[in-house]
Protein backbone atom coordinates (compact mmCIF):
# COMPACT_ATOMS: atom_id res chain seq x y z
CA UNK A 1 0.00 0.00 0.00
CA UNK A 2 1.42 3.34 -1.02
CA UNK A 3 1.75 6.28 1.31
CA UNK A 4 -0.90 8.10 -0.72
CA UNK A 5 -3.53 5.42 -0.20
CA UNK A 6 -2.67 5.24 3.50
CA UNK A 7 -3.34 8.96 3.86
CA UNK A 8 -6.64 8.65 2.01
CA UNK A 9 -7.73 5.71 4.21
CA UNK A 10 -6.76 7.63 7.38
CA UNK A 11 -8.70 10.71 6.22
CA UNK A 12 -11.74 8.54 5.50
CA UNK A 13 -11.58 7.00 9.01
CA UNK A 14 -11.32 10.45 10.61
CA UNK A 15 -14.18 11.71 8.43
CA UNK A 16 -16.45 8.87 9.50
CA UNK A 17 -15.46 9.34 13.13
CA UNK A 18 -16.26 13.03 13.11
CA UNK A 19 -19.58 12.42 11.35
CA UNK A 20 -20.71 10.39 14.36
CA UNK A 21 -20.21 13.49 16.54
CA UNK A 22 -22.96 15.49 14.84
CA UNK A 23 -26.03 16.19 16.96
CA UNK A 24 -29.64 16.35 15.94
CA UNK A 25 -32.03 18.56 17.94
CA UNK A 26 -34.03 16.30 20.22
CA UNK A 27 -36.39 18.87 21.69
CA UNK A 28 -39.71 19.65 20.05
CA UNK A 29 -39.70 23.23 18.91
CA UNK A 30 -42.93 25.00 19.75
CA UNK A 31 -44.33 27.13 16.99
CA UNK A 32 -47.14 29.53 17.76
CA UNK A 33 -50.42 28.18 16.51
CA UNK A 34 -49.03 24.83 15.43
CA UNK A 35 -51.45 22.27 16.72
CA UNK A 36 -50.53 18.62 16.31
CA UNK A 37 -53.67 16.88 17.56
CA UNK A 38 -56.79 15.81 15.72
CA UNK A 39 -58.79 18.35 13.76
CA UNK A 40 -62.04 19.54 15.28
CA UNK A 41 -65.33 20.28 13.59
CA UNK A 42 -66.73 23.77 14.07
CA UNK A 43 -69.90 24.16 16.14
CA UNK A 44 -72.15 24.89 13.16
CA UNK A 45 -70.93 21.84 11.26
CA UNK A 46 -72.96 19.41 13.35
CA UNK A 47 -76.37 17.89 12.60
CA UNK A 48 -78.23 20.80 14.22
CA UNK A 49 -77.08 23.64 11.95
CA UNK A 50 -75.75 21.69 8.94
CA UNK A 51 -72.98 24.18 8.24
CA UNK A 52 -75.17 27.28 8.46
CA UNK A 53 -72.80 29.59 10.29
CA UNK A 54 -75.12 32.62 10.14
CA UNK A 55 -77.98 30.70 11.78
CA UNK A 56 -75.67 29.47 14.52
CA UNK A 57 -74.34 32.96 15.20
CA UNK A 58 -77.85 34.37 15.35
CA UNK A 59 -78.96 31.66 17.77
CA UNK A 60 -75.93 32.27 19.99
CA UNK A 61 -76.47 36.01 19.99
CA UNK A 62 -80.09 35.58 21.07
CA UNK A 63 -79.03 33.14 23.77
CA UNK A 64 -76.34 35.48 25.14
CA UNK A 65 -78.65 38.50 25.18
CA UNK A 66 -81.25 36.41 26.99
CA UNK A 67 -78.96 36.42 30.00
CA UNK A 68 -79.75 40.08 30.57
CA UNK A 69 -82.83 39.85 32.79
CA UNK A 70 -83.37 43.64 32.64
CA UNK A 71 -83.99 43.30 28.91
CA UNK A 72 -86.11 40.21 29.47
CA UNK A 73 -88.56 41.64 31.99
CA UNK A 74 -89.06 45.10 30.50
CA UNK B 1 -65.59 36.44 15.00
CA UNK B 2 -66.88 35.76 18.46
CA UNK B 3 -64.57 35.66 21.46
CA UNK B 4 -66.21 33.34 23.93
CA UNK B 5 -65.62 34.34 27.56
CA UNK B 6 -66.96 33.81 31.05
CA UNK B 7 -67.75 36.75 33.30
CA UNK B 8 -68.58 36.30 36.99
CA UNK B 9 -70.25 39.17 38.83
CA UNK B 10 -68.93 39.00 42.42
CA UNK B 11 -71.77 41.28 43.58
CA UNK B 12 -74.33 38.67 42.58
CA UNK B 13 -72.65 35.33 43.30
CA UNK B 14 -74.23 33.75 46.40
CA UNK B 15 -71.90 30.74 46.58
CA UNK B 16 -74.69 28.26 45.89
CA UNK B 17 -72.36 26.04 43.85
CA UNK B 18 -75.12 25.49 41.30
CA UNK B 19 -72.60 26.08 38.50
CA UNK B 20 -70.28 23.40 39.89
CA UNK B 21 -73.11 20.91 40.12
CA UNK B 22 -74.47 21.78 36.68
CA UNK B 23 -71.02 21.27 35.15
CA UNK B 24 -70.46 17.93 36.84
CA UNK B 25 -73.90 16.70 35.89
CA UNK B 26 -73.87 17.93 32.30
CA UNK B 27 -70.44 16.58 31.43
CA UNK B 28 -70.36 13.56 33.74
CA UNK B 29 -67.00 14.70 35.03
CA UNK B 30 -65.01 11.90 36.73
CA UNK B 31 -64.66 11.64 40.48
CA UNK B 32 -61.96 13.93 41.85
CA UNK B 33 -62.17 16.42 39.00
CA UNK B 34 -63.89 19.78 39.31
CA UNK B 35 -63.83 21.75 36.10
CA UNK B 36 -65.45 24.66 37.91
CA UNK B 37 -65.35 25.77 41.55
CA UNK B 38 -66.51 28.69 43.65
CA UNK B 39 -63.86 30.71 45.46
CA UNK B 40 -64.87 32.85 48.46
CA UNK B 41 -62.84 35.59 50.12
CA UNK B 42 -63.57 37.11 53.55
CA UNK B 43 -65.80 34.14 54.26
CA UNK B 44 -68.32 34.85 57.03
CA UNK B 45 -67.55 38.52 57.52
CA UNK B 46 -69.26 41.58 56.02
CA UNK B 47 -67.84 42.26 52.61
CA UNK B 48 -67.64 38.58 51.73
CA UNK B 49 -67.40 37.94 48.02
CA UNK B 50 -67.62 34.76 45.98
CA UNK B 51 -66.62 34.04 42.43
CA UNK B 52 -67.05 31.07 40.16
CA UNK B 53 -63.77 30.09 38.47
CA UNK B 54 -62.96 27.67 35.66
CA UNK B 55 -60.86 27.85 32.50
CA UNK B 56 -61.02 31.48 31.40
CA UNK B 57 -60.26 30.58 27.77
CA UNK B 58 -57.40 33.09 27.59
CA UNK B 59 -56.83 34.90 24.31
CA UNK B 60 -53.10 34.15 24.63
CA UNK B 61 -53.30 30.96 26.66
CA UNK B 62 -50.11 29.93 28.52
CA UNK B 63 -51.19 26.27 28.55
CA UNK B 64 -50.97 26.21 24.74
CA UNK B 65 -47.47 27.64 24.89
CA UNK B 66 -46.11 25.07 27.35
CA UNK B 67 -47.77 21.87 26.10
CA UNK B 68 -44.86 19.63 25.00
CA UNK B 69 -47.03 17.57 22.68
CA UNK B 70 -48.86 20.58 21.17
CA UNK B 71 -52.33 19.17 21.71
CA UNK B 72 -54.01 22.27 23.17
CA UNK B 73 -55.59 24.60 20.65
CA UNK B 74 -57.91 27.56 20.35
CA UNK B 75 -61.00 27.39 18.16
CA UNK B 76 -62.22 30.15 15.88
CA UNK B 77 -64.60 31.23 18.65
CA UNK B 78 -61.75 31.63 21.14
CA UNK B 79 -62.47 28.48 23.13
CA UNK B 80 -59.35 26.67 24.41
CA UNK B 81 -59.68 22.90 23.91
CA UNK B 82 -57.34 19.93 23.88
CA UNK B 83 -56.92 16.54 22.27
CA UNK B 84 -56.89 13.91 25.02
CA UNK B 85 -55.46 11.27 22.68
CA UNK B 86 -52.16 13.15 22.54
CA UNK B 87 -52.05 14.23 26.21
CA UNK B 88 -49.26 12.55 28.19
CA UNK B 89 -50.36 13.91 31.58
CA UNK B 90 -47.10 15.78 32.22
CA UNK B 91 -48.87 18.56 34.13
CA UNK B 92 -47.03 21.50 32.53
CA UNK B 93 -50.36 23.15 31.69
CA UNK B 94 -51.38 22.91 35.34
CA UNK B 95 -48.28 24.85 36.42
CA UNK B 96 -48.68 27.40 33.62
CA UNK B 97 -52.36 28.16 34.23
CA UNK B 98 -52.95 31.11 36.60
CA UNK B 99 -56.49 29.85 37.39
CA UNK B 100 -55.73 26.20 38.20
CA UNK B 101 -58.06 25.08 35.43
CA UNK B 102 -56.32 21.88 34.21
CA UNK B 103 -57.33 18.91 36.35
CA UNK B 104 -55.84 15.43 36.47
CA UNK B 105 -57.91 12.40 37.38
CA UNK B 106 -56.13 9.45 38.92
CA UNK B 107 -55.31 6.80 36.37
CA UNK B 108 -52.48 5.08 34.55
CA UNK B 109 -50.56 7.44 32.27
CA UNK B 110 -47.04 8.20 31.15
CA UNK B 111 -46.33 10.13 34.35
CA UNK B 112 -47.28 7.80 37.15
CA UNK B 113 -50.74 8.07 38.59
CA UNK B 114 -51.62 11.32 36.84
CA UNK B 115 -54.15 10.69 34.08
CA UNK B 116 -54.92 12.75 31.01
CA UNK B 117 -55.69 16.40 31.57
CA UNK B 118 -59.33 17.41 31.90
CA UNK B 119 -60.63 20.97 31.95
CA UNK B 120 -63.58 23.17 31.18
CA UNK B 121 -64.44 23.00 27.47
CA UNK B 122 -66.94 25.87 27.48
CA UNK B 123 -69.35 23.00 26.80
CA UNK B 124 -67.84 22.81 23.30
CA UNK B 125 -66.70 19.17 23.37
CA UNK B 126 -63.38 18.42 21.71
CA UNK B 127 -61.75 17.12 18.55
CA UNK B 128 -64.28 14.39 17.82
CA UNK B 129 -67.39 14.39 15.69
CA UNK B 130 -69.89 16.93 17.04
CA UNK B 131 -72.41 15.33 19.35
CA UNK B 132 -70.87 11.84 19.08
CA UNK B 133 -70.62 9.36 21.94
CA UNK B 134 -66.80 9.46 21.73
CA UNK B 135 -66.87 13.22 22.19
CA UNK B 136 -69.18 12.96 25.18
CA UNK B 137 -67.11 10.28 26.90
CA UNK B 138 -63.83 12.17 26.50
CA UNK B 139 -64.84 15.80 26.80
CA UNK B 140 -68.46 16.03 27.87
CA UNK B 141 -71.42 17.52 26.10
CA UNK B 142 -71.11 19.82 23.10
CA UNK B 143 -73.79 22.37 23.89
CA UNK B 144 -72.25 25.00 21.62
CA UNK B 145 -72.98 22.81 18.60
CA UNK B 146 -76.60 22.69 19.78
CA UNK B 147 -76.79 26.50 19.86
CA UNK B 148 -76.69 26.61 23.66
CA UNK B 149 -74.39 28.27 26.17
CA UNK B 150 -72.36 26.43 28.85
CA UNK B 151 -74.57 24.70 31.43
CA UNK B 152 -72.95 26.52 34.38
CA UNK B 153 -73.93 29.96 33.09
CA UNK B 154 -77.40 28.94 31.97
CA UNK B 155 -78.02 27.29 35.33
CA UNK B 156 -76.87 30.28 37.42
CA UNK B 157 -79.89 31.39 39.43
CA UNK B 158 -78.74 34.96 40.09
CA UNK B 159 -77.17 35.33 36.64
CA UNK B 160 -73.86 36.13 38.31
CA UNK B 161 -72.08 33.89 35.85
CA UNK B 162 -72.43 35.01 32.25
CA UNK B 163 -71.04 33.26 29.18
CA UNK B 164 -70.81 34.17 25.53
CA UNK B 165 -69.28 36.64 23.14
CA UNK B 166 -67.10 39.14 25.05
CA UNK B 167 -68.66 42.20 23.41
CA UNK B 168 -72.20 41.08 24.29
CA UNK B 169 -71.18 40.30 27.88
CA UNK B 170 -69.65 43.75 28.23
CA UNK B 171 -72.92 45.31 27.13
CA UNK B 172 -74.93 43.26 29.64
CA UNK B 173 -72.54 44.03 32.48
CA UNK B 174 -72.38 47.74 31.68
CA UNK B 175 -76.17 47.95 31.65
CA UNK B 176 -76.34 46.06 34.96
CA UNK B 177 -73.79 48.25 36.75
CA UNK B 178 -75.48 51.45 35.63
CA UNK B 179 -78.88 50.30 36.90
CA UNK B 180 -78.07 48.75 40.23
CA UNK B 181 -76.10 51.55 41.78
CA UNK B 182 -73.63 50.97 44.56
CA UNK B 183 -73.59 50.78 48.34
CA UNK B 184 -76.82 51.82 50.10
CA UNK B 185 -78.36 52.80 46.76
CA UNK B 186 -78.33 49.16 45.69
CA UNK B 187 -81.54 47.20 46.07
CA UNK B 188 -81.50 44.95 49.15
CA UNK B 189 -78.46 46.52 50.72
CA UNK B 190 -80.23 47.52 53.98
CA UNK B 191 -81.74 44.05 54.38
CA UNK B 192 -78.40 42.37 53.86
CA UNK B 193 -76.08 44.69 55.74
CA UNK B 194 -78.26 46.96 57.88
CA UNK B 195 -77.65 50.66 58.48
CA UNK B 196 -74.07 50.54 59.61
CA UNK B 197 -71.98 53.59 60.32
CA UNK B 198 -70.54 53.55 56.82
CA UNK B 199 -73.32 51.66 55.06
CA UNK B 200 -72.97 53.80 52.00
CA UNK B 201 -69.24 53.46 51.82
CA UNK B 202 -66.90 50.57 51.39
CA UNK B 203 -69.30 47.74 52.03
CA UNK B 204 -67.83 47.05 55.48
CA UNK B 205 -70.84 48.46 57.34
CA UNK B 206 -72.18 46.85 60.50
CA UNK B 207 -74.59 43.97 60.21
CA UNK B 208 -78.06 44.71 61.51
CA UNK B 209 -80.99 42.34 62.05
CA UNK B 210 -82.73 41.11 58.95
CA UNK B 211 -86.11 42.69 58.32
CA UNK B 212 -85.33 46.26 59.22
CA UNK B 213 -86.92 47.20 55.96
CA UNK B 214 -85.73 49.54 53.34
CA UNK B 215 -85.92 53.25 53.71
CA UNK B 216 -86.16 53.86 50.02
Amino acid sequence: MTTRSKVIALAAVFGLGLAACSEQPQVVRYEQGKYEGKTDARPWEGPVYNGDKAAWEQAMRARVRGQNEYARVE
Amino acid sequence: MARMKFLCDAERCIECNGCVTACKNENEVPWGVNRRRVVTINDGVPGERSMSVACMHCSDAPCIAVCPTNVIYQTEEGVVLHDKDGCIGCGYCFYACPFGAPQFPNGPAAFGARGKMDKCTFCAGGPEENGSQAEFEKYGRNRLAEGKLPACAEMCSTKALLAGDAAELSNIFRDRVLRRGKGSEAWGWMTAYGAGDDAGGSGQGGVGPVGQGEKK
